[in-house]
């Protein structure tokens, strides 16, 4: 097996569009399942036994193979960016709104009691304080949802959706090995790069655990 | 200004009531202490004042208004709240856990600023703890944020919940100290719960000892319920030392005082020597006019006139006014004359004995 590096050096501008592309999606199926666990977990906040059938229903979507979500989907959507998105922000959604919930819960007792003892509003000790205070754990589930979508965004190229899965289905249709090993490694590197820039992220989000860190 | 009334709670778990028929009267500027032993219902009541806990009947008023007149955060906002885990905000600087109710209140940021300073001058704090975290604070310190925190919008009502249970002894002395320096001067209404009677004797201006599902045994002034004990479960609470414990909260002011064996420089030694087998000592002690020099034992005055050129002794045992007769009663039999000097500043004005502060016992 051999590596062509002159294919390498001559197909930069792809990898760069790929790139674009992988990001995209990535960011675009975080983003959205963000927002959705953020209510689903609202719900569940609010109202406790909700929580058993939301992990319940979210568990089941995290199971089902992605290829068979797909084409699930296929008929409603063909092959758009809808199709694609709908299944990769379905898996987002488990671990999201596990941690988001976890996190929420982990505020000490004490420190809720003092915030409402103040005469902070719902909103105002959502917001203010449970929020900020849950976002170390909040983060680690976002990274988690992060670097497994760009893992699964090489397969919406199945659906024309481009991608780092492009060079790699090229590279196998092709059996051109140095194609598909160049779609694997952007997308490991891709997945640590933006792994680090959370954790990076993190650490500026939370300036007291850090200060508390140093004493 | 704040007035329970009858007030109940039962919660949904609990097969008898917490609280039951509790009625209760705090005075504008008193500190009532709530005591008893653990799951007597202390936290319960706290908390149906400022309506964390809804009660199941009757009613609270605070400063002449239902409290349920008012929304819960409107409420909570003029009733200071500090609890024994504290709570401070730990993402949040100590300034900025100060500034939680002004800022729920909308104050503008220089007059946050300017009561936050105050606020740590008020509480003994250093102006750089403003950017630290509450982490980096040790345990007492962390309570006086939480206390500089209830305080910060000016409440006229503050409601307590063992505030200095989880902090170490001294700590705890001194923050029971810094606590009764700033009632002197803000005269809140206050509420205030221990389970440590010796804290609520100390702390109260009225106690109201509780006994399980928040039953009222006694509400009296901690002088009249440790002399006049309700009731066995009272007398039990208080615990050995009643006596003792009285002492602590009289101060020497209220005990007469003897003028002693004292006697000006110009006396003559006859009459020095008269003098102290009236008072059946060996010593005398040289002074005058609000003066008290020191003293000399009877050895000294041999094969003299008067008292004057002696070398005197300084009492090595003197009090002053403000003092607590526990204090006292510690100086007087530890001293080598068996009385103590008391002084109002510089002036003398007089001895006290033990038998002075024997009558102030059982009086
Ligand atoms: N949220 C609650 N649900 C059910 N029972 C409670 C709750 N809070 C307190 N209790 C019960 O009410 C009683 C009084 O509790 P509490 O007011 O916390 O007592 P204290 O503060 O004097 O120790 C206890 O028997 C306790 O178990
Ligand atoms: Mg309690």
């Amino acid at each position: 097996m051999n590596i062509d590096w002159e294919w390498i050096g001559t197909h930069f501008d792809d990898m760069w569009t790929a790139t674009a592309e992988h990001l995209a999606l990535t960011v675009l199926a975080v983003g959205v399942g963000l927002v959705v666990a953020m209510a689903l977990s609202l719900v569940a906040l609010r109202w406790r036994p909700a929580y058993a059938p939301i992990t319940w229903f979210t568990g089941i979507l995290y199971t089902i193979p992605s290829l068979a979500l797909f084409t699930f989907f296929i008929p409603f959507f063909g092959l758009s960016l809808i199709t694609a998105e709908i299944a990769l922000v379905s898996y987002t959604l488990l671990i999201l709104i596990r941690n988001i919930v976890a996190g929420i819960e982990g505020v000490p007792d004490a420190v809720v009691e003092s915030a409402r003892g103040m005469g902070m509003t719902e909103r105002n000790l959502f917001l203010g304080v449970q929020l900020p205070l849950a976002l170390p754990v909040i983060i680690a589930g976002i990274r988690i949802a992060t670097v497994s979508t760009i893992g699964l965004v090489t397969v919406t190229a199945l659906i024309g959706q481009g991608g780092y899965g492009v060079f790699i289905l090229r590279g196998i249709r092709r059996q051109f090995f140095t194609e598909t090993l160049t779609g694997t490694l952007l997308s490991v590197a891709l997945a640590v790069v933006a792994d680090l820039l959370l954790v990076a992220a993190e650490r500026r989000a939370t300036p007291w655990a850090r200060r508390r860190e140093a004493v | 200004m704040i007035r329970l009334v009858g007030v109940s709670k039962v919660y949904a778990s609990g097969d008898r009531p917490a609280v039951d028929g509790l009625s209760l009267d705090v005075a504008e500027g008193d500190i009532a202490v709530l005591v008893g032993p653990s799951g007597c219902g202390k936290t319960t009541t706290l908390k149906m004042i400022n309506r964390l806990i809804e009660p199941s009947s009757g009613t609270i008023e605070v400063a002449g208004r239902d409290i349920t007149s008012m929304s819960p955060s409107q409420l909570r906002r003029s009733i200071g709240y500090v609890i024994q885990q504290i709570g401070l905000f730990p993402h949040r600087t100590i300034a900025e856990n100060i500034a939680t109710v002004p800022r729920l209140l909308g104050w503008n940021a220089g007059r946050i600023s300017r009561r936050v300073d105050e606020l740590l001058e008020m509480v003994d704090l250093d102006l750089a703890m403003r950017t630290r975290y509450p982490a980096e604070l040790s345990g007492g310190q962390r309570q006086r944020v939480g206390v500089a925190r209830a305080l910060a919008a000016d409440p006229q009502v503050m409601l307590m919940d063992e505030p200095f249970g989880a902090v170490d002894p001294i700590a705890r002395g001194r923050l029971q100290d810094l606590f009764l320096e700033l009632q002197q001067r803000l005269r809140k209404t206050i509420v205030f719960v221990t389970h440590d009677i010796a804290e609520a004797i100390r702390l109260g201006d009225r106690i109201a000892i509780l006994n399980v599902g928040g039953i009222l045994e006694q509400y009296d002034t901690p002088a009249d319920t440790l002399r006049q004990p309700a009731n066995d479960f009272v007398v039990d609470f208080l615990g050995s030392e009643r006596g003792l414990k009285r002492l602590s909260l009289l101060v020497i002011g209220t005990v007469p005082l003897e003028h002693g064996p004292v006697l000006a420089e110009t006396a003559t030694v006859d009459e020095a020597r008269r003098v102290m087998a009236d008072h059946g000592v060996d010593w005398i002690g040289v002074g005058g006019d609000g003066r008290l020099d020191g003293w000399v034992p009877a050895a000294d005055l041999d094969g003299r006139h008067d008292l004057s050129g002696l070398s005197l002794r300084r009492f090595q045992s003197w009090l002053t006014v403000d003092a607590s007769l526990i204090d006292a009663l510690d100086v007087v039999v530890t001293s080598r004359t068996s009385v103590a000097a008391v002084f109002d500043g510089d002036r003398y004005l007089g001895m006290l004995t033990a038998e002075a502060i024997a009558r102030a016992i059982v009086q």
